[in-house]
C-alpha cells in the first residue's frame, strides 16, 4: 500500500524563482526565507519520497478564463513549466505517474467531486518554484508529480470546507493504491498578500499565525471563514490558503509539525514554509 | 473572529480590494485576453512595437484602452483586468508587483518597499534535531 509520509507547505512567490536563477539564496533579503529549506531538504533526503501530489493555484499559464475549472487533477505522462510573460521558463520536465493520478480521479469522483481531467497540462511558477527549492540544482527531479490545480483566481471560489473534503477523497485514494510508493502531499501559495487596489500591500500577520498555529493539530480551525472572509483577512491572494488547506486534508493520519519558517517580507507576501510528518503512530 | 464587512445589493463588499467575480470576468474579459496572450515573447514584442493595433486585435472595449494607454492599473481593474493577467502585462512596461503596489496606493516605491519591510518579522521552528537525537 502506498503511503502518505508528510506534507510540504510553501509560498510560491514567483520572485523566489528569479532569486534562485541570480543565486541570491545567501543575500541578506532572501536568506531567511531560503534558510527555512533547510529542515525541508534533511527529511526528502531521509525520506526519499517517489511522488509529489501538489495541491496549487494556476495563474494564466495552463487556464484562462475561457475554461475555469474548480479543480483540475493532472493525468499527464510529464508537466513542463513554460514563461509565463516574464522571460523566465524552468527548464527541469515533471515526470508524471499516470496510473495513480487516474486512480486518485477514479476515487474523487466516486466521493462525489467532479474535477476536470487533464492529459495535457502546463504547470506554472505555483509547481515549478516549490519544486526548486526542494531539490535545487540541474538534476533531474527524483520523484513523480501529480499536480491538483485548485481555482483561486475567479469568484465564486470553492469554499475551504470544499477543499478540505477534496483533500481527504484524495488522501483515501492514495492510502487505498496498491502500488508501494511513499507520497509528500504539497500546498503552495500563501500566507497573506494582496497584489491589488488601495490595499496592496496588505498582511495580517495575526491571520496567518492562527493558521500556522492550527495547521498540524486542528486544521478545521481554518474552515470557519468562507472564501470571501479569508480575501478579507488575508488579501486577496491571501486566499491561495485553500491549497494548504486541501493538501492538510490529504494527510490522514497522526500529523504533527516537524519545522516551520514564518518570514516577512518575500516581495508583497508574508511568507511561510511548514513541513509535516504523517504517520499512523499516535504521538505522546 | 469573523471580520465585518459591508454588503451591497447582496454583493460583499472588501475596502480597497476588486473581488475578481463573474461580473468583473465578463466585463474584463478582452483585456485579460490579451494579457493572457503575452505569455508568449512574440505577443510582447508584438505590443511593444504596435500597442494600439494588438488593442485592436483583442478588441479591447475603450475605457480599457486608455486605462493601458495612461499605465493606470487602477483603471484596468476598473475595466474588468485580473491582477494575475495585468502582471503580464506589467512586465512587459517593466513594473513588478512592488511598483504595482506603489502606483494603487499612491505611495512612492521606497514607501511602499518600506512599509513591507517594517513588519520585519522571521519566527521558525525545528523539531527535526529533536527527532534525530
Amino acid at each position: 500500500m502506498s503511503r502518505i509520509a508528510g506534507g510540504i507547505f510553501t509560498s510560491h512567490v514567483p520572485g523566489i524563482g528569479g532569486a534562485i536563477a541570480k543565486g541570491l539564496q545567501q543575500d541578506p533579503y532572501w536568506k531567511p526565507f531560503f534558510d527555512g529549506f533547510d529542515p525541508v531538504h534533511q527529511w526528502l533526503a531521509e525520506e526519499k519520497p517517489d511522488v509529489a501530489v501538489v495541491f496549487y493555484n494556476d495563474h494564466g499559464l495552463n487556464f484562462f478564463l475561457d475554461k475555469m475549472p474548480t479543480f483540475a487533477i493532472g493525468a499527464a505522462a510529464e508537466y513542463r513549466h513554460e514563461d509565463e510573460g516574464w522571460g523566465i521558463a524552468f527548464q527541469r520536465p515533471f515526470e508524471g505517474h499516470q496510473d495513480l493520478s487516474w486512480h486518485i480521479i477514479e476515487q474523487v469522483v466516486a466521493s462525489e467531486f467532479d474535477p476536470v481531467t487533464c492529459q495535457s497540462m502546463l504547470v506554472d511558477h505555483a509547481v515549478a518554484v516549490p519544486f526548486e527549492l526542494c531539490w535545487p540544482g540541474k538534476e533531474a527531479f527524483p520523484l513523480k508529480l501529480i499536480p491538483i490545480a485548485i481555482n483561486t483566481v475567479q469568484h465564486p471560489l470553492p469554499s475551504p470546507r470544499r477543499c478540505y473534503n477534496l483533500g481527504q477523497a484524495v488522501g483515501r485514494a492514495i492510502e487505498s493504491w496498491e502500488g508501494d510508493e511513499k507520497v509528500v502531499i504539497f500546498g503552495t501559495g500563501g500566507l497573506s498578500h494582496q497584489l491589488e487596489g488601495g490595499r496592496a500591500g496588505h498582511i495580517n500577520v495575526d491571520y496567518d499565525k492562527f493558521c500556522l498555529r492550527n495547521l498540524a493539530p486542528d486544521p478545521e480551525a481554518l474552515l470557519q471563514h468562507d472564501t470571501l472572509d479569508i480575501v478579507e483577512l488575508a488579501g486577496s491572494q491571501g486566499v491561495e490558503i485553500l491549497n494548504w488547506i486541501a493538501a492538510r486534508g490529504a494527510m490522514c493520519g497522526s500529523v504533527r509539525e516537524l519545522a516551520s519558517n514564518y518570514h516577512i517580507p518575500i516581495s508583497n507576501t508574508a511568507a511561510a514554509t511548514v513541513l509535516l510528518e504523517n504517520s499512523d503512530k499516535v504521538h505522546a | 473572529m469573523l471580520p465585518t464587512s459591508k454588503t451591497t445589493q447582496g454583493k460583499r463588499t472588501i475596502p480597497g480590494t476588486p473581488v475578481f467575480d463573474g461580473e468583473q470576468a465578463r466585463s474584463g474579459y478582452a483585456l485579460n485576453a490579451m494579457c493572457y496572450a503575452f505569455n508568449s515573447a512574440e505577443m510582447r514584442d508584438e505590443f511593444v512595437r504596435d500597442e494600439e493595433g494588438v488593442m485592436e486585435r483583442f478588441n479591447l472595449t475603450e475605457e480599457q484602452r486608455e486605462a493601458v494607454r495612461k499605465r493606470d492599473i487602477l483603471a484596468m481593474l476598473e475595466a474588468g483586468g485580473n491582477v494575475y493577467y495585468l502582471a503580464k502585462l506589467a512586465g512587459i512596461l517593466g513594473l513588478n508587483v512592488q511598483d504595482l503596489g506603489a502606483l494603487q496606493t499612491g505611495m512612492e516605491l521606497e514607501d511602499f518597499k518600506a512599509a513591507l519591510l517594517a513588519h520585519g518579522l522571521t519566527e521558525t521552528r525545528n523539531f527535526l534535531t529533536e527527532k534525530a537525537a
